[in-house]
């Protein structure tokens, strides 16, 4: 498979089929994996590195789940092209600004990816969409398990697999939800959330990454801690914040609309209008837009179906995508112009808002 | 105030305190501006505390004198400045500058998850042949052909284990 068939092929983020959950985006688990008996990539000399890229290459790409999928190394990539991987959660940034001899392994569906040479030899992640945790650990773990016939992983019995950096010891487990979080956002309750989560171990990052803003009242939520507690325990306590943080979005939505509602339809019917008829749009306004028009699906102003429409239009509308449609590198200032053209275009025939369904509330 | 709390990172006075608790541990860190911006402390989306903490933790005493990972050369020095370790082998050279670090950075300081039992056991499979290889060329040379044919057939026992494509030991 090239780089080029992957971008133009739907991944799971960008057609995730609609109705799997409204709330949970993406569930995504990552396991940090690194070869007994070698510098981990940050300290290990440039032949070392190209070293094991290159046997970890070959073994990646004749495991089964990854036949027929991409194998690359980041210098073989254009910049335009990093950034898709990047805006599609295929690689990350840091991996994407690398330098000689990391490389990434995507299987041909885009919902396992592995990078070699990131801060771990092998950073081994799956995504399915919707609140999959279970399912994703499932085929994760066994993935991990037939990599062991091949590498010798880095393991100590006290501290588990050990990680470049100490904060990943143990399961070197990251398991996290992208959470869509538009009612808790307008309420201003956000802030208490994130508190509440941080108290319980659980970190909250914005849509891509630590650093980045949650545009789109998009939030990543992840477990922070790793040594201690086996897979299971740190998911089940994961899950049970993701459940408490689902119930509140649907408490918040339910007091917008009883306190509200005129406020609310507001909002939805100004960004329907704005993205049907708007000529500038920054990826952040696009991105609030979006957000509202998604939580207008979920009110039942617009139909289900549409759903998919904003998850992908969320990672389309970002400048990697955008340029890469484009085929050529353009200013952000003519990029606001495109992706209003784009999006104008998307929402010339979607359906107009039907305020009348949700005023009796249900979601 | 005649003793103003420092910056965790900088040492400059400190105007930004957080308090996270976890597992009913308490974690202070105590930040000036700059650094709590740079941080991203401010940020409302979240920031790696996590992070913070292990730098900050890392005493200053511990990364003098000269300790070295005897397989990749690296030192204290090195992680003060990474953040990162330089391979497998430094979690056994810097144990001792790990576990106070590791003290309330987890949930608990031993591995309860995962164990990659098929690479242990072949690793351990590994170990096994290259000491009788090793009992094999001693018994050779002592003349003690006894105990050689003995190595030897063990040897070739334990080839066939390796070799054999790993099979799964269900239960």
């Amino acid at each position: 498979m090239t780089i080029g068939s992957l971008i133009e092929a739907p991944s799971e983020f960008t057609d995730s089929s609609s109705g799997k959950s409204a709330i949970v985006l993406m569930t995504r688990i990552r396991l940090a994996r690194n070869l007994a008996g070698h510098p981990f990539p940050g300290w290990a000399k440039p032949s070392e590195r190209e070293k094991v890229l290159e046997s970890c290459r070959s073994v990646l790409i004749s495991t089964p789940l990854l036949k027929r999928g991409l194998s690359v190394g980041v210098d073989e990539l254009g910049e335009l092209e990093r950034r898709i991987l990047v805006e599609r959660h295929l690689i990350s940034r840091e991996l994407s600004g690398s330098k000689q001899g990391s490389g990434v392994v995507i299987s041909k569906d885009q919902t396992v990816s592995v990078m070699i040479n990131e801060e771990d030899h092998l950073r081994i992640q799956m995504m399915r969409g919707g609140f999959q945790l279970k399912k994703v650990w499932g085929a994760i773990n066994e993935l991990d398990s037939l990599l062991e016939d091949s590498f010798d992983f880095a393991f100590s019995p006290s501290l588990g697999y050990l990680t470049a950096c100490p904060t990943n010891l143990g399961t070197a487990m990251r398991a996290s939800a992208m959470m869509h979080l538009p009612a808790l956002v307008i309420a201003s309750q956000m802030e208490k959330v994130v508190r509440a989560v941080n108290q319980l171990g659980m970190v909250v990052r914005g849509l891509f990454g630590e650093g980045s803003d949650a545009s789109g009242s998009i939030f990543q939520i992840s477990n922070q801690t790793t040594l201690g507690e086996s897979e299971e325990e740190i998911l089940k306590r994961l899950s049970g914040v993701l459940q408490s943080i689902i119930e509140h979005e649907l408490n918040a939505r339910a007091r917008l609309l009883e306190s509200d509602s005129g406020k609310l339809f507001d909002k939805i019917g100004r960004a329907f209008g704005i993205l049907q008829n708007g000529h500038v749009l920054s990826s952040n306004e696009a991105m609030n837009l979006l957000s509202l028009i998604r939580l207008g699906v979920d009110l039942g102003i617009f139909p289900e179906a549409r759903r998919c429409v904003t998850d992908r239009l969320f990672i389309e509308a970002q400048p990697g995508h955008l340029q890469y449609a484009q085929k050529a590198e353009v200013d952000a200032g003519q990029r606001d112009l495109l992706r209003a053209d784009r999006l104008r275009s998307e929402f010339a025939n979607f359906p107009r808002p039907d305020f009348s369904l949700s005023a009796n509330g249900k979601n | 105030m005649a003793n103003p709390i420092k910056c965790d990172i900088c040492s400059k006075p400190a105007t930004v305190h957080l308090t996270q608790i976890l597992d009913n541990k308490v974690h202070k860190i105590d930040l000036c501006e700059e650094c709590a911006q740079e941080k991203g402390v401010t940020d409302p989306s979240g920031f790696s505390l996590a992070d913070l903490l292990l730098k900050a933790s890392l005493n200053p005493e511990a990364t003098a004198g000269g300790m070295r990972c005897e397989q990749c050369g690296f030192t204290p020095v090195d992680f003060k400045k990474l953040g990162r370790f330089g391979c497998p082998a430094c979690y056994i050279a810097f144990k001792g500058i790990l576990d106070p670090m590791l003290d309330g950075m987890h949930k608990g300081v031993v591995h309860a998850g995962k164990v990659p039992q098929r690479a242990i056991e072949r690793r351990s499979l590994h170990e096994r042949l290259s000491k009788l290889e090793g009992d094999l060329s001693e018994a050779i040379k002592a003349e003690r052909y006894e105990d050689a044919a003995r190595c030897r057939d063990e040897i070739n026992q334990v080839r066939q284990a390796v070799e054999q494509k790993p099979q799964r030991q269900e239960r």
